[in-house]
């Protein structure tokens, strides 16, 4: 292997602080249910992602990556620890402030794809624009060009039903990018797809979705698509066993 | 693929939120097409029962009184003391009438005979009718509204003037031959009553009445003639009062003098709507039926829209994660709610109002739809959608958004 590897059992700071990096988590925990049921799913997990990084959290099936990333994304509250995004502490904001920072800065990209079945690819795409309350016909026209880049020219009237698995991923991605959030989080954006497609949307999740100021987070198994993080956090037990540098 | 140049949303005000995601939620509703038609149908037959059946029980209740609405000019009734509805025919001696027309504060009195009376047809078989017999100087409490024929026909020998319904309906004359269509009875047509002879000299138009009998006017002392001759044959006494005093106290003041019942046409009414209610069972059968109408609608769509929502469950969830608000949720949930109902009311109540007009020709019960009753189902429908969407509503706020990861 050309790539340097870094195994630790902490992440290391490697930003100038807290707020510079783009997620910042320390000594996150989180429980589901109670007494002898209780599922310790994150036992004190820290995790730093850098802008302009793509980091791949990978690890087996109930070792806590999505809770982790859904605590990250802000839609799941932490029983302990911290977490800033972007220096922000999400949740120490009230809940309607957390809503909306979440529809301006943060983007989604899902295993089921989720697509809308009545609406059209560019309807599904713009969701995050119309929620931020950006008019139809703009939102619609914004999300066509996005489609547009993500090789879906002349599909922005197609249903789900009318495209591909590939096809309603790249609807996906669009639609997890055409606010241009700072954070996109991805669970298993892959595993529907075959491995030509796979790579097709990694290309242009990494080329849309990672610059200086924004970082893609993508929760996966799929071993094909490693290649295109720049680190990968290995989680097991509901902790980061450890991380590896792609770099 | 081309970078993307877009620059951050700025964030809008709520308002825009709400109404552009407004539209996000209708297209939602409109693209489940078998859902939403089955929640319109659900509704729509949930208006049709609860706009049907109450528009029934109102006309019901209009025909127990509807005889004493046509004969409008006298305003107190004057009959036998235990008369209890104006289909109870307790009749009077003829006397009576003389004082009643004695009490002070009377400006007139009539008499009126009403009874059942047999027709024969022409086929020989018997239709039974209402027979009316009117003052025969003032032919007072004769219909209000002629299609053929005068009253003041009523003067020439042995006449009587039939109700339309009647006259196209059950005293129609019957078919030739079997397939064929009954003939309408016309002015100049000859009825048997009683086996003597009845020229119909007109046709009248009258309120339906309860027991949707064929009407037959004629004549106080032709009447008599039509009937089984009896002792007593004078029915009711109409008065009309003199304005100087309220009419109430002159009914009063005839039950006062002559020991006779005396009710204004309103308390008449009542007193006949009131036996109706409390001596029938109507009001128990036509509720029931309102409130298992009211139960199903609200069961089959309460039913359908929440599997509606949980089937757009993670999608909601979806909005949520992307940064929906609570409040825009809540707007898209009602909105689809108060359309489905709105759509499915005004197609319940068109279809109900086709029907009232198709009924409205025939001898029994019509459908009365009033704004009133309108008002009343449009809110019951009202309530079933909005209980429908709270459970829904409730559902998604509970909904955590982190289920957008599940698969």
């Amino acid at each position: 292997m050309e790539q340097q590897q870094e195994v630790a059992t902490r992440p290391i700071m490697t930003t100038g602080g807290p707020n510079d990096a783009a997620v910042f988590c320390r000594g996150i925990t989180k429980s589901y249910g109670s007494g002898e049921t209780q599922v310790k799913a994150l036992r004190g997990v820290d995790l730093e992602v850098r802008p302009g990084e793509l980091l791949m959290l990978v690890g087996p099936s109930g070792c806590g990556k999505t809770t982790l990333v859904s605590v990250v994304a802000g839609i799941l509250d932490q029983d302990d620890g911290e977490c800033l995004l972007f220096g922000q502490n999400l949740a120490r904001l009230p809940k309607h402030e957390r809503v909306r920072y979440r529809g301006e800065h943060i983007g989604f990209v899902f295993q089921a794809f989720n697509l809308i079945p009545s609406l059209t690819a560019a309807e599904n795409a713009a969701i995050p624009l119309l929620i931020n309350g950006i008019p139809m016909e703009e939102a619609v026209q914004r999300a066509a060009l996005l489609l547009a880049s993500v090789g879906l020219e002349g599909r922005e009237h197609a249903l789900p039903s009318e495209l591909s698995g590939g096809q309603q991923q790249r609807v996906a991605v669009a639609r997890a990018l055409v606010h241009s959030p700072r954070l996109v989080v991805c669970d298993e954006p892959t595993s529907a797809l075959d491995q030509a497609t796979g790579m097709r949307v990694m290309e242009g999740l990494k080329k849309l979705a990672v610059n200086n100021d924004r970082a893609l987070v993508i929760v996966t198994h799929d071993a094909r698509i490693f290649s295109f993080a720049d680190r990968i956090a290995h989680m097991n037990d509901g902790a980061i066993e450890r991380i590896e540098n792609k770099l | 693929m081309r970078r993307n140049n877009f620059h951050p949303v700025a964030l809008q005000p709520i308002g825009r939120t709400v109404s552009v995601m407004n539209r996000i939620a209708l297209k939602m509703l409109f693209g489940d097409r078998g859902k939403y038609l089955g929640i319109i149908t659900g509704i729509t037959l949930a208006s049709i029962l609860m706009i049907q059946q109450p528009g029934m029980l109102v006309s019901i209740f209009t025909m127990t009184y509807s005889f004493i609405t046509d004969v409008s000019l006298p305003n107190i009734w004057v009959m036998d003391a235990k008369v209890q509805q104006i289909d109870d025919s307790k009749p009077l001696l003829d006397t009576q009438l003389y004082r009643v027309r004695g009490v002070r504060g009377v400006e007139w009195a009539v008499p009126l005979y009403k009874g059942s009376q047999k027709v024969r047809l022409s086929n020989g078989e018997t239709v039974m009718s209402n027979l009316l017999g009117l003052d025969d100087a003032t032919l007072i409490g004769g219909p209000a509204v002629m299609i053929k024929g005068k009253l003041s026909d009523l003067r020439i020998p042995d006449s009587v003037i039939v109700d339309e319904a009647g006259a196209n309906g059950r005293l129609a004359k019957p078919a030739a031959a079997p397939g064929e269509r009954a003939t309408p009875l016309k002015v100049g047509d000859v009825l048997e009553l009683n086996e003597k002879r009845a020229l119909v000299v007109g046709i009248a138009r009258a309120q339906k009445t309860f027991q949707s009998r064929p009407i037959i006017y004629t004549t106080y002392t032709r009447a008599k003639v039509y009937a089984n001759s009896e002792r007593k044959m004078l029915t009711y006494i109409l008065v009309k009062a003199k304005d100087n005093e309220p009419r109430e106290t002159i009914a009063r003041r005839i039950t006062q003098n002559t020991r006779l019942a005396a009710w204004t046409a309103e308390e008449f009414k009542k007193k006949s709507l009131d036996y109706m209610i409390y001596n029938t069972s109507i009001i128990i059968n036509f509720g029931f039926v309102v409130l298992v109408g009211f139960v199903i609608g609200a069961a089959v769509t309460g039913q359908i829209f929440y599997n509606f929502t949980l089937d757009n469950l993670r999608y909601f969830a979806v909005f949520k994660a992307m940064g929906a608000t609570d409040q825009t949720l809540r707007k898209m949930i009602l909105l689809q709610a108060v359309l489905v109902g709105f759509v499915g009311y005004g197609i319940g109540a068109g279809a109900t109002a086709s029907f009232a007009a198709m009924m409205g020709n025939s001898n029994g019960p019509s459908i009365n739809l009033s704004w009133q009753l309108l008002l009343a189902s449009g809110c019951a429908i009202l309530l079933i959608v909005l209980m429908s969407a709270l459970f829904c509503i409730r559902k998604v706020l509970k909904l955590e958004a982190a289920v957008v990861f599940k698969g």
